[in-house]
């Protein structure tokens, strides 16, 4: 099958989606910038038109509130937020807006709306280009959060998000774009609320998100090398998140890791933690662990980086005091 | 007001527009002070004619959105009075199933896509919607009836920005009626000149007597008409009065001296008079509208029994509608 990277993905998905749907527009700052968007919407604007890309002043509320008063008309916009961080700023028209919709007015009207948000952090950018917000947003009721981590599934994802019916947030990560991957050339899906297993092990269950399932498939093959054999899941959607598959695993192996490249207080892993330990507790031989960022705004200096990111050492390592926990 | 060379059917119909505002809300006031209706009610009485004036200059196919205070611009625009009733009664009849009250309210059979209480959320609400009939070319308008408080939200001057930028079919109606909740506008800001963020824009901006339907109607035609031309948004500015209280059926009183003064005042500029005397110069006769006035009166009686008799939501649905 044909190799794209994760950038080129996402750029063949929303190139398809505005081929095949006129309902279907992209509003939000960088579209019409060589770099601002990292490659991922080169050239569409004067493949498409700049009337079907938008690229906007400097207005995350206005732009994103733009999209779902389009969205509740019919349309099915996608709102492009260049850097998450920024996205703070469009925090009403997400959260009470467009999760809210098609609660409060009894289904009557919806707004089917994609907001992209990107993490973009590393290279010294510091604490306001670096945040990973998926937690924050996974709490609201009436908003789909997916994370797509291989660029299989960051073309079907997005497709899945336009084409939900609801507010789909769908985040993409900077440090995943040149990873290389089989895309079909079709027009096609991925299920949001499904998750992936990417490995099979006995040993260990570990639940990952994003640019973590990258990190923990190469723990797991340095892990294997001592034989201990750790089964992966790539989560993809946050919320709805896929119970089933990660309580059946946690249930196989007993023990559950959970890595989440953000902040670790009431965060993804949290969640996952405590459904696992609310519905699987009986079946786990030891305590879940979570890996995550610390509770710290991101640094700039190189050295204060190294110390703060995290990366496939830091799931060996707590792999190996769990397993050890069993030893002993 | 000035004589009017419009038809004598728009005026009566707009005559019976600002009445059945003026008789359900005034119901409205009566059954939340019985203590039937618990969501908190914002009433339009006074403002009548801005909602009527705009929304009759509109088609059945244009947009509306609405805030905290919207009873008036549902019915104005065409929404079912039983349907409105229900919701504020919370019954499972109403037109958001029950999960909207008084603030949450939307018919989208007619064009009003949504009213929510977040000051200023349906501002860039009506220009996405606007932006989508540009894209469609469908000639649709949209309209965002907002009150003087919301033009402090980053939310106004965000869309009346991008609105000017990309020349989007849609109206900024700012119902100024001098107060956000307990503070006049001039506890709010430097001078009382909302319309000046037009200019600012670039977008034409007028300010007009809120409470003067007919002034109301001339400047939504002409903003329309420029809007369908592919010409831009428009700012319009209602000078308008609330004459009960932020919310609840009090009069406000508690707000200080200063209202006491001004309600009088505008108590004599009351937009339904005002009407009347142009219909009764027209050669309307008073009988005739006293009988809009029971008519109006009877279909919001009708509203409150259709209300009071339907059931409320199944609990068991609370979760229903959760994308």
């Amino acid at each position: 099958m044909r190799t794209l990277t994760y950038v080129q993905a996402i750029r063949e998905a929303h190139a398809q989606l505005l081929a095949r749907d006129p309902r279907v527009f992209v509003i939000g700052q960088g579209l019409w910038s060589p770099w601002y968007a990292g490659g991922s919407m080169q050239g569409l604007e004067t493949e498409f038109g700049r009337d079907r890309l938008l690229d906007s002043p400097v207005s995350e509320n206005a732009t994103t509130g733009l999209a779902i008063g389009a969205a509740i008309s019919g349309m099915h916009p996608i709102v492009f937020h260049p850097r998450m961080d920024f996205m703070l700023l469009a925090v009403d028209p997400v959260v009470n807006q467009a999760a809210n919709w098609s609660y409060i007015f009894g289904g009557r009207t919806k707004a089917p709306v994609v907001i992209r948000a990107v993490v973009n952090r590393g290279g010294e950018q510091g604490a306001q280009h670096a945040q990973a917000l998926q937690a924050m947003f996974m709490h609201v009721p009436g908003l789909k959060v997916v994370m797509p981590a291989t660029p299989h599934d960051a073309k079907g994802l997005l497709i899945a998000a336009v084409n939900d019916g609801g507010p789909v947030l769908y985040i993409d990560d900077r440090w995943l774009y040149n990873e290389a991957g089989e895309v079909p050339e079709d027009f096609y899906s991925v299920p949001i609320g499904e998750a992936a297993r990417r490995r099979s092990g006995r040993d260990l269950t570990i639940v990952a998100t994003s640019v973590m399932v990258k990190e923990c498939l190469r723990a797991a093959e340095s892990l294997a090398e001592r034989g201990i054999e750790c089964e992966v899941i790539d989560l993809r959607s946050i919320k709805p998140w896929d119970e089933r598959c990660v309580i059946e695993s946690a249930s196989k192996t007993g023990r559950l890791l959970v890595a989440d490249a953000a902040w670790r207080t009431c965060g993804v892993a949290a969640e996952i933690a405590a459904t696992v330990a609310e519905k699987a507790f009986c079946r786990l031989r030891g305590p879940i662990v979570r890996v995550t960022l610390p509770d710290a705004p991101a640094p700039s200096s190189r050295s204060l980086e190294q110390a703060y990111f995290i990366d496939a050492t830091y799931v060996i390592s707590a792999a190996e005091s769990m397993l050890g926990a069993r030893e002993e | 007001m000035p004589d009017s060379a419009l038809p004598i059917f728009l005026l009566k119909r707009m005559y019976r527009t600002m009445v059945l505002i003026r008789r359900f809300e005034e119901q409205v006031a009566d059954r939340v002070t019985a203590g039937e209706i618990k969501t908190p009610c914002h009433l339009y009485i006074g403002q009548e004619a801005i909602a009527t004036g705009a929304c009759l200059a509109l088609e059945r196919e244009d947009y509306v959105w609405g805030g905290h205070r919207s009873h008036g611009h549902y019915l104005a625009k065409g929404g079912d009075p039983n349907t409105l009733m229900a919701e504020i009664y919370g019954k499972a009849a109403g037109c958001a199933g029950g999960r909207g009250g008084s603030m949450h309210i939307c018919a989208p059979e007619v064009g009003l896509l949504g009213t929510v209480p977040l000051v200023a959320a349906t501002i860039p609400l009506a220009a996405g919607a606007a932006l989508a009939s540009k894209m469609r070319r469908d000639r649709r308008v949209s309209v965002a009836f907002f009150g003087d408080g919301a033009t402090e939200e980053g939310h106004f001057h965000e869309t009346i920005n991008l609105a000017a930028l990309y020349r989007l079919p849609v109206l900024f109606v700012c119902e100024n009626n001098l107060y956000a909740s307990h503070m006049h506008i001039l506890e709010r800001r430097i001078a009382d000149n909302i319309a000046e963020a037009g200019a600012a824009h670039g977008v034409p901006a007028t300010v007009v007597d809120g409470n003067d339907v007919l002034v109301v109607y001339e400047a939504t035609r002409a903003a329309t008409e420029r809007a369908r031309q592919g010409l831009g948004p428009s700012l319009i500015e209602c000078s308008t009065y609330r004459w009960r209280g932020h919310v609840g059926p009090s009069w406000d009183m508690d707000v200080g001296l200063k209202r006491k003064d001004e309600l009088q005042e505008w108590l004599a500029r009351d937009p339904i008079a005002r009407l009347a005397e142009v219909l009764i110069g027209r050669g309307v006769g008073r009988e005739e509208l006293e009988n809009v006035d029971r008519e109006c009166l009877a279909v919001v009686e009708a509203a409150v029994k259709f209300a009071q008799d339907s059931p409320y939501p199944d609990p068991g649905e609370v979760l229903a509608h959760v994308l």
